[in-house]
């Protein structure tokens, strides 16, 4: 068990750092699924080593991956458009309602 | 008598119209339309007195009127404002005068104003100071006169400086618009002691002298006199103001920069007499509680009538000389209310002031259009252009003389009647007001002809051109004023106003008309020698015999100049420049540390709000590690 969680932990805490150093927007957006992945993986191993005859976390991480991946498609919806208008997705770039 | 409100309403509609949408319009439609509104009320007010003066009398005096009487303002308690119109034997008299001169000016305007830029604003500020003077005279109460009296200043500011371009009509507005605003300080003042003391604001109730009612004013005192006394001299300040008595005379002559027509109206027939009117209708007030304040204004009048009629002789503008003239005739009106008692003998006074104020009203009217179109043709106000015009302007010339015999009191034109009646009132106060007044009626006469010869007569200037008579939009008013001028005298007015309201006889006093005619006609055979010829040297020799005298009046006696240096240099560089000071930099400094501190700390924190998510997020990280580190360390300690 605790191998998962240490991978767990790792996953998140990459995530974490590409969140906060990456200047692209799909590296961002990469770096949300990764956090959001290693959430799913705790819920499956908490479910599956503390409480074996019991489902809700499995049904919870499948529910978690279907938002997350319509979270993706809006998020790379977005991108598309924003490198459509500004032909750059570096989010130093997007500072146009600062101004 | 409902239709009287209809003679306050035309005017002000035809103002609306002529403000609103008054530049849409051809300058002729305008005029046209501002001079039949005008007709209209003319006619209203010819019927009003018609009416008036036919209705039966009730115990022998005219009933006072009061058609509306609406409550406008209540404050609850005592305190409640009224609006309305009163109709007594003076304000009726009134309505006929401004009325009438303020349709013959509209009618001679639209040939004297014909071409100026701006022609329809002309007639929008005529209509307005119309419908405000109308309001004045039909005041119910002392508040609702005291808005019109504000709303006349106004009007009257804005046709002074109607010609806005020149620096000098908008310092005369200034000026004009400073020192009535000043005066009607002391009629505010005036009012409210009047009233906290009384608890009414209504001429009605006050007029009535219920000693009741006065009995908390005159017993209160201020400064050693009582504030019955102090309240009316005060609002007689408001009337010397408006109506240029001595010291506050000093707007009056520059006032002049206004159009003729103008000068004619406001500054000759009607807002100056104000004042006058003022007086007028709260005498009874003054006649039963302040009979000394009553003697002040007596004086100030006569010496502001002496003081204007010296002015005048030296003059050399022809409007000035007119002004001056008209400050010295207001002076005369002042002295007969002043000199004036309660009844059928004592009342002479009040009655000779009503009478000379309405036909003061029609011959100087006469005169300043005379001398409108006079400037008409020779394109002057300076004496010394004109001379031998009386060939070239024939109609001007006959109608002019005849306001000038008016004015000097010359039988059988209007004035002599009223000014004869006014000497005789002066005689009975005391023989030296009656000598004095006497002496002012001959400088009068004087100074009028000497502006009469020396426009008419005299050694003719060369023109550019031939000066040529006036339109006969010009010229029909001034024929209408003449006529009135030589027929008003034979009006049994002391039928009509008197002091009691009771029928007053006017019987002529032989030997003072003897008198007055015999020093007017000296003084005009005076003034024939002196300038029918204009190679007289006897007027440069007499200036130069009296320098001191010719200087000090030719620069009014230096009045103006006394003014500016109480204002410049005693209230701005002693008061008003420290002030300035103090609120430039201590109020003024306050108010910019405030900003500015706030603009520091607002600089200081910007960094905050990036907008950078990323940023948000590395915040929320270490503040996440911190609060985990602060639950492991309490964990640890357990």
């Amino acid at each position: 068990m605790e191998y998962y969680l240490v991978v767990s932990a790792i996953m998140m805490f990459a995530g974490i750092y590409g969140f906060i150093v990456r200047r692209s927007l799909l590296g961002i957006l990469i770096s949300i699924e990764l956090i959001l992945n290693s959430v799913d993986i705790n819920f499956m191993v908490f479910n599956r080593y503390l409480y074996p005859d019991q489902m809700e976390g499995f049904f919870f991480t499948l529910f978690a991956i279907g938002v997350s991946a319509a979270e993706t498609a809006i998020a790379i919806a977005i991108c598309i458009n924003v490198y459509r208008n500004l032909h750059s997705i570096n989010v130093k770039n997007l500072d146009e309602m600062k101004n | 008598m409902e239709f009287t409100l209809y003679i306050l309403i035309l005017p002000l509609v035809s103002f609306l119209i002529l403000g609103l949408v008054g530049y849409k319009m051809k300058p002729a439609v305008s005029g046209l339309l501002g001079s039949v509104l005008l007709g209209a009320t003319t006619l209203l007010s010819y019927a009003t007195a018609f009416f008036y003066f036919t209705a039966p009398r009730v115990d022998g005096a005219f009933a006072k009127l009061m058609p509306y009487n609406m409550k406008w303002l209540d404050f609850g308690g005592s305190l409640q404002f009224n609006l309305g119109i009163l109709l007594d034997p003076i304000s009726v008299m009134m309505l006929v005068v401004i009325s009438t001169v303020s349709l013959m000016v509209h009618i001679y305007s639209m040939g004297y104003m014909r071409g100026e830029k701006g022609f329809q604003r002309y007639y929008a500020f005529l209509s307005l100071f119309t419908f405000s003077m109308l309001g004045l005279v039909l005041a119910t109460n002392i508040f609702q006169m005291y808005l019109f009296w504000e709303l006349v200043g106004v009007s009257s500011f804005l046709l002074i400086g109607f010609y806005y371009t020149k620096p000098e009509a908008v310092a005369a507005s200034k000026k004009a618009f400073i020192v009535t605003r000043f005066a009607d300080l002391g009629f505010l003042i005036g009012i409210l002691l009047l009233s906290f003391y009384t608890g009414t604001f209504d001429f009605d109730k006050l007029c009535s002298c219920d000693p009741a009612l006065f009995s908390g004013a005159i017993q209160a005192s201020f400064l050693g006199y009582s504030v019955i006394s102090v309240a009316l001299a005060l609002i007689f300040i408001g009337g010397a103001g408006k109506s240029a008595m001595f010291p506050l005379q000093i707007w009056l002559p520059d006032a002049m920069e206004g159009p003729t027509p103008v000068s004619a109206l406001i500054h000759a027939a009607t807002m100056v007499v104000a004042g006058v009117f003022l007086v007028a209708r709260l005498f009874p007030v003054y006649n039963a509680f302040a009979p000394d304040v009553l003697h002040g204004i007596a004086y100030v009048g006569a010496f502001t009538s002496l003081f204007a009629a010296a002015i005048a002789c030296v003059q050399t503008d022809i409007k000035r000389v007119l002004a001056f003239s008209t400050i010295s005739q207001i002076g005369f009106m002042m002295v007969a209310l002043g000199v004036s008692g309660m009844g059928t003998h004592e009342g002479t006074g009040y009655m000779a002031g009503m009478f000379h104020l309405f036909t003061h009203a029609m011959f100087k009217a006469l005169l300043f259009l005379g001398a409108g179109a006079i400037i008409h043709a020779v394109h002057s106000n300076e004496m010394s252009n004109m001379g031998g015009l009386r060939k070239h302007l024939p109609v001007t010339h006959i109608t002019f003389l005849i306001a000038c015999l008016a004015i000097s009191g010359i039988p059988p034109f209007s004035g002599f009647f009223s000014k004869d009646e006014i000497l005789a009132a002066s005689f009975s106060f005391s023989p030296l007001m009656g000598i004095a007044m006497s002496g002012i009626a001959g400088l009068t006469a004087f100074y009028m002809f000497r502006l009469y010869y020396k426009i008419f007569w005299g050694t003719p200037s060369e023109h550019k051109h031939t000066p040529h008579e006036a339109p006969a939009l010009m010229t029909v008013p001034l024929i209408f004023l003449a006529v009135v001028t030589c027929v008003a005298g034979f009006i049994p007015f002391g039928e009509f106003v008197s002091s009691d309201g009771l029928i007053y006889e006017i019987h002529l006093d032989p030997t003072v008309a003897i008198t007055s005619v015999l020093v007017a006609c000296v003084a005009i055979g005076f003034a024939t020698w002196m300038y029918k010829k204009g190679s007289n040297t006897m007027p440069d020799r007499l200036a130069i015999t009296f320098s001191g005298l010719h200087t000090a009046a030719s620069h009014r006696f230096y009045i103006d100049e006394v003014y500016l240096f109480i204002t410049r240099k005693i209230i701005f560089d002693r008061i008003s420049t420290p002030i300035a000071w103090f609120d430039r930099h201590i109020v003024d400094g306050f108010m910019n540390g405030i900003s500015w501190s706030a603009n520091r700390v607002a600089y200081l924190i910007r960094g905050f709000q990036s907008g950078n998510v990323q940023q948000y997020a590395y915040v929320f990280l270490i503040g996440t590690f911190l609060i985990v580190a602060l639950a492991l360390s309490q964990y640890i300690n357990f």
